[in-house]
């Protein structure tokens, strides 16, 4: 088996080859090889989902998936999100509704936060709570996260 | 500027991602480090086998016999070893033997597996029975890291003439931070003429991490650095451990010559760091005929673990707490830390106040019972007023409405109409039943007796060339808004507006002492503190002629500049002062254990269904008197986590031992709360300043912690009857042995 192989992935928009061990989780081919460190690790055994990240299109929690499997593949980490200096409104919401406090969870929840709101642009408090079930939080209860998510979701409407 | 609920100072970075936590830090070269643990609860270490295949040369090894200074990590008592070296007796199964470093972190994982630890090994002591029967000696000669005795009046003639005496056993299990960023830590040590050593890490303390590295390695002040990381999350899970964390990554990096990242995996960090306190209480009170407390007696034990580490501190505010909110004229306390076989339980959120609050805030419903009176009536004619004397003498001297908490927390709740409607429902045949719980309880603010005193914490402001301010503190962020309180705080004193104020990084090369971030002491404690440097600051501004009063934002920053450019450095430092009329006597445990409190009235709703005996909340609201609230939004942040932790302590989270080690060390089968578990967190803040806070703040961050597990089992019995629920987590299995034992008499 070769030692490393060659894996090419698109980031934020921005392509990337590199040589990676053939076992090697993305997640740190996305935290050590590219320097992504916006991603985090909680638990490594998907969780927490403090590493989620949308993997073409789908969320996913990095540290279960093999690099391999993003071979060619778009990735949108947290530091995808905002425009340049410009927050994107889920950003906006959880700075202004307070829906990061430690921050560790914070760009795992967004990134699940902006899959949700793909799927249901319009969610009541259920269909936030439910869907953001994979994402712990120990800091805030919740309640300013919810409050955030509904907020981004009435202003882009 | 208090009161306004400005935005998080570092709030921004962390939503784009590039806030930078310990593993987030770059450092070319470094190694990484793992240690070997022990895994027997006790023994003799009598060799240390390194396995084949492993290509030891290329490894960095430290044992105990490498430790320059001394080997004992620097905290309330110094018995803890950094490593235990041959001969000498392994405590716990976590115990740490043995530092391995290598570039590459899956090599190093591998080594660790391969090393071999030949132990001779003991009889362990695995619980807090088996320790006070003393069925081994394991700590001193009576296995106790500490007893403490508070006392008032007399209950011995009290019992036989009482109308009534209520007898009741309380537990609570050992409970996990969980922050999400396990803990990590990065050395560099420089050896050169003169050693140096620098860590960056997640800790809440850096000084206590200061003195640490200094007796490790033996050397004076200014050789020993420390910075704060952005923190992921730390509940007091951060507070005492990093100071062993921190000692190992420095020793790797003192042998190597090299920077050395010692980052904990979930199942370590769950495995040997430090939890809330395992506790069994004994309670005993006595009434009069109208339901007038008489006497309390308390038997109040900690399961401390193998070391004292916080245990002493830990004891005696859950020792203080025990009595709860209520005016008792006959006390006697009795508490003991016991030592076991376990790896060291340390601080978190509420610091043995939990434990002591959800005894006397369960025992009072089932007073209520036994006497038949409605817990709420009962409460009603105990609570403390102003004026009132507590168990260790204290007086009341605020305006206390406790009665007024309560009613509220009622009302939010619609207590009697819910409780009212559930009781006919509750007859019926589904196996759905609803109850409503209430606690009312108290935290005492910052350090408990002369804490604060000892400390004599340091804080201060220093202006910069650009002319805005910088906040100079060692209190760290670890997401509950220090950063953002604190610009608040100075901004408010020196009229300006909080963008114009911001707080220097956590490096103890550059900010005072101002104490561990702890004790729910940074606002009340350390903010007064930046109160009087703020105040200070501007008066040295006016008085050297920089400054006139009254000034614009403006007018403050170019005085600010130009004082730079003919002073240089600009700093002004504030230092803590005991208050007046506060005196505490740690000998006999009198006086003012706390120099204010913050109070809480919370009310739970429960539904349990009978076929699973699963608990859902379906409504929670926390009432609160916490002073003047500095950012209200940040500090409803504060209850809603705290109250969201103290559900899951209530509930779910179980920490299961197995000669002394945690086996359930993974987020897979240890539980705590998700966003689908938990109803919307109602919080209501009643407001009455405070002489001794900046702008009349008391302490936030620890009192939700201790309400909800006692409210929970309140609400359970409302909705299942009379119910020996004297224990957490009410998991479904214990609710349903307790259940039967109900049904079967």
């Amino acid at each position: 088996m070769a030692d490393q192989i060659m894996l090419s992935l698109k980031v934020n928009g921005q392509s990337h080859s590199l040589q990676v061990h053939p076992f090697a989780r993305l997640l740190d081919v996305l935290r050590e090889d590219l320097r992504f460190t916006g991603t985090k690790e909680g638990c490594g055994e998907g969780e927490c989902g403090v590493c989620s990240i949308l993997l073409n299109g789908r969320l996913v929690n990095s540290c279960l998936v093999p690099a391999v499997q993003a071979q060619g593949g778009e990735i949108v980490t947290v530091e995808g999100l905002a425009d340049g200096q410009r927050l994107s409104s889920l950003q906006d919401a959880f700075l202004t509704q307070n829906g990061a406090q430690c921050g560790f969870c914070t760009p795992g929840m967004l990134l699940a936060a902006t899959d949700l709101l793909q799927r249901n642009p319009h969610p009541d408090e259920a269909a936030v709570r439910e869907g953001l079930a994979g994402n712990l939080c120990r800091c805030t209860g919740y309640v300013k996260i919810v409050d955030a998510v509904q907020t981004a979701a009435r202003e882009a409407r | 500027m208090i009161g306004a609920n400005s935005v998080r100072k570092e709030g921004r970075a962390k939503v784009l991602g590039t806030a930078i936590y310990t593993d987030d830090k770059f450092m070319p070269g470094a190694l990484h480090g793992v240690t070997v643990r022990s895994s027997v609860p006790r023994g003799i270490l009598r060799e240390i086998v390194f396995g084949e295949g492993i290509a030891w040369d290329e490894f960095t090894i430290v044992t105990a016999a490498d430790i320059p200074g001394t080997n004992r990590v620097a905290s309330v008592v110094d018995d803890q070893p950094f490593l235990v070296g041959l001969g000498e007796e392994i405590t716990h199964p976590e115990q740490p033997i043995l530092l391995l470093a290598h570039s590459d972190r899956a090599e190093a994982e591998r080594a660790r597996a391969a090393v071999r630890l030949v132990v001779d090994e003991l009889p362990a002591i695995l619980d807090i029975q088996a320790s006070l029967d003393l069925e081994q000696v394991i700590y001193s000669t009576d296995n106790l890291l500490k007893e403490i005795r508070i006392e008032k009046g007399d209950p011995a003639p009290i019992w036989a003439q009482a109308a009534h005496v209520v007898v009741g056993e309380y537990r609570t299990g050992a409970q996990e931070q969980m922050y999400l960023e396990p803990n990590a830590m990065l050395a560099l040590v420089e050896r050169g003429a003169e050693t140096r050593v620098s860590v960056w890490g997640s800790l809440q303390c850096p000084y206590y991490v200061h003195g640490a590295l200094k007796q490790l390695f033996g050397l004076p002040e200014g050789r020993v650095r420390v910075v704060a990381m952005e923190m992921g999350g730390a509940f007091g899970g951060k507070e005492d451990y990093p100071s062993v964390n921190a000692g190992h990554a420095a020793l790797l990096s003192w042998k190597s010559g090299l920077p050395v990242r010692l980052i904990y995996d979930r199942e370590e960090d769950l495995a040997c760091t430090t939890k809330r306190h395992p506790s069994r209480t004994r309670l005993r009170t006595a009434f009069d005929a109208e339901g007038h407390l008489l006497a309390l007696e308390a038997d109040f034990v900690l399961d401390g673990g193998a070391y004292a580490t916080l245990s002493p501190v830990v004891l005696s505010r859950g020792a203080v707490h025990v009595g709860g909110v209520y005016r008792c004229p006959n006390v006697r306390i009795h508490a003991r830390a016991v030592a076991t076989n376990t790896p060291p339980p340390g601080a978190f959120r509420g610091f043995g106040a939990p434990q002591s609050l959800f005894a006397i805030e369960r025992h009072m419903d089932l007073c209520a019972r036994r006497l038949g009176l409605d817990a709420v009536e009962l409460r009603r004619r105990n609570f403390l007023h102003m004026g009132d004397t507590m168990a260790t003498g204290q007086v009341i001297r605020e305006d206390l409405d406790l009665p007024g908490l309560m009613d509220r927390a009622l009302a939010e709740i619609h207590y009697a109409d819910r409780r009212a409607a559930h009781a006919i429902t509750n007859t019926e045949s589904g196996p759905i039943k609803r109850g409503l719980g209430l606690a009312v309880f108290m935290h005492g603010c910052g350090f408990t007796g002369n804490g604060e005193s000892h400390v004599a914490s340091v804080a201060g402001v220093e202006g910069l060339s650009d002319g805005t301010v910088s906040v100079l503190a060692a209190s760290t962020e670890m997401g509950q808004g220090k950063n953002t309180v604190f610009a608040q705080i100075v901004a408010e004193a020196l009229g300006l507006p909080y963008e114009l104020v911001d707080v220097a990084c956590v490096d103890t090369d550059h900010v005072p002492n101002s104490g561990p971030t702890v004790a729910s002491r940074s606002t009340m404690m350390v903010g007064r503190i930046l109160e009087d440097a703020a105040i200070g600051f501007k008066q040295s501004l006016v008085q050297q002629g920089f400054l006139q009063e009254p000034y614009t934002a403006e007018a403050f920053q170019a005085a600010v500049k130009k004082a730079v450019a003919h002073l240089g450095r600009l700093r002004c430092y504030g230092q803590y002062h005991r208050p007046p009329n506060i005196s505490w006597d740690d000998k006999t445990y009198r006086g003012d254990a706390y120099p204010t409190y913050s109070w809480g009235a919370y009310a739970a709703e429960v539904a349990v269904d009978l076929d699973t005996y699963e608990v859902r909340v379906e409504d929670f609201v926390a009432v609160q008197e916490v002073g003047r609230v500095v950012n209200p939004t940040l500090a409803a942040g504060q209850i809603e986590g705290g109250v969201a932790q103290g559900i899951g302590w209530g509930l779910w989270e179980e920490v299961t031992m197995k000669q002394g080690r945690m086996v359930n060390n993974q987020m897979t089968n240890y539980i705590i709360p998700t966003s689908a578990d938990l109803p919307r967190i109602r919080v209501v803040f009643l407001e009455n300043a405070h002489h001794a806070g900046p702008g009349g703040a008391k302490g936030i961050g620890e009192l939700p912690m201790d309400g909800p597990a006692p409210a929970l089992a309140n609400a359970l019995e409302n909705a299942l009857g009379p119910l020996r629920l004297d224990e957490v987590p009410m998991t479904p299995d214990r609710l349903l042995s307790r259940c039967e034992e109900v049904a079967h008499g």
